[in-house]
């Protein structure tokens, strides 16, 4: 059956309270989830004060403040800081993120930061994001073509290259799936939202020739049908896309076939 | 323990080429119901109160009898399919496999329960 509550070794312990910033009056308290799998211990929020006089205005700007000033051990991952390579995706407020485009004014109060849900942890705000990798790869990003390949480019019309918006600009941070309750119970078979997302990138393409092929390959109750239009995908996405869209979309072209 | 690669546990089985006949009936059968159940609510509600011998004569008018067939089993496959993709969604294993035939043994056994009422009344 689905497991409602925490397995006892991954039930959150109160943590340490580190020292406020010294001489700094411009505080801000933020809650932290912490685990060290080398420790052996339950995972524990830690709690840390940000000088927002001495730190950048996103919430990205505040963890690496955090992990450069006071505490060296803080876990993260992080790069281009601007929303584009997707790797500080975490549970901001609440909310599946990104840490670098969170602005902290959108926070009332405390901070309270988690890793992205029902992930495994490989420590601290680090989702283990393997399983997610291998069905987005599942769904053959590329463009699969049976025609001899033509002497310049495949060609596109304009209007065809619109229909890629809103589907392109993914940038696979797992926001969207692990937001997604469906994803959390049965997220071993359901793709979820961003794998399916890139799915309907590759169907609509207009050079790629494999439609029916992929097609077959998402027909199925879990891979595809576990979707109920919960839209929390949409709801979270922090680049503004809509997963849910881009599965509806699917599932009408399912129809247009059988029906 | 077992050694498979991310790849292999991601594409699992592989795809069981159905689930489209699936939505299609609830889709179809939920737009179906919308229609048909507000009529029978409407009608049902009107015998309310009524002796037993005139709500009998309501349900032996053939429109009626027959939009309650309609409504037995539009609305117990529509219950089955839907209740097992509930059931889906929250267990596993040899759990799910019986919850599935329950919910089906239960929903065919009201369907034949209703129908069989539906048409002694009705004849």
């Amino acid at each position: 059956m689905v497991q409602l509550r925490l397995p006892k070794n991954s039930r959150m312990i109160r943590g340490k309270t580190w020292p406020k910033p010294e001489g700094a009056s411009n505080l801000r308290k933020f809650q932290i989830y912490r685990w060290n799998p080398d420790e052996g211990d339950n995972p524990s929020v830690d709690t840390y004060f940000v000088d927002m006089d001495d730190c950048g205005p996103m919430v990205l700007d505040a963890l690496i403040y955090i992990k450069n000033k006071i505490d060296p051990t803080l876990t993260f991952r992080r790069s281009c800081r601007e929303g584009i390579c997707g790797s500080c995706a975490m549970n901001i407020d609440g909310i599946n993120t990104l840490a670098c485009i969170y602005g902290m004014d959108e926070i009332k109060g405390d901070v309270k930061i988690y890793p992205l849900p029902h992930m495994p942890v490989v420590k601290d705000l680090i989702p283990d994001l393997t399983h997610f990798y291998a069905q987005h790869a599942s769904i053959m990003p590329w463009l699969e073509t049976k025609t001899n390949r033509p002497a310049k480019e495949w060609r596109q019309s304009i209007e065809d290259r619109e229909k890629l918006d809103g589907l392109y600009e993914c940038v696979m941070c797992a926001s969207c799936s692990t937001a997604c309750p469906s994803y959390w119970w049965n997220g071993d078979k359901y793709l979820g939202p961003a794998a399916l997302l890139h799915a309907y990138r590759w169907i609509i393409d207009s050079r790629d020739e494999a439609t029916g092929e992929r097609l077959d390959d998402l027909e199925d109750p879990f891979k595809l049908y576990r979707c109920h239009t919960i839209m929390n995908c949409t709801k979270t996405c922090p680049k503004g896309l809509n997963p849910a869209k881009a599965i509806a979309e699917i599932k009408k072209l399912m129809v247009e076939r059988a029906v | 323990m077992r050694f498979l690669t991310a790849r292999k546990r991601a594409e699992g089985l592989g795809a069981a080429r159905s689930g489209t006949e699936h939505h299609w009936y609830m889709t179809v059968s939920a737009v179906g119901l919308a229609l048909i159940v507000p009529m029978f609510l409407f009608v049902l509600g009107r015998t309310i109160g009524g002796t037993h011998d005139e709500v009998s004569a309501v349900f032996a008018h053939p429109a009626m009898a027959i939009l309650t067939l309609l409504v037995l089993y539009v609305g117990l496959q529509h219950f089955r399919r839907g209740a097992q993709t509930l059931i889906e969604d929250y267990s596993r294993g040899m759990t799910r496999k019986i919850l599935i035939i329950g919910v089906t043994v239960l929903s065919y056994g009201l369907m034949a329960t209703g129908m069989f009422a539906v048409v002694k009344l009705a004849l």
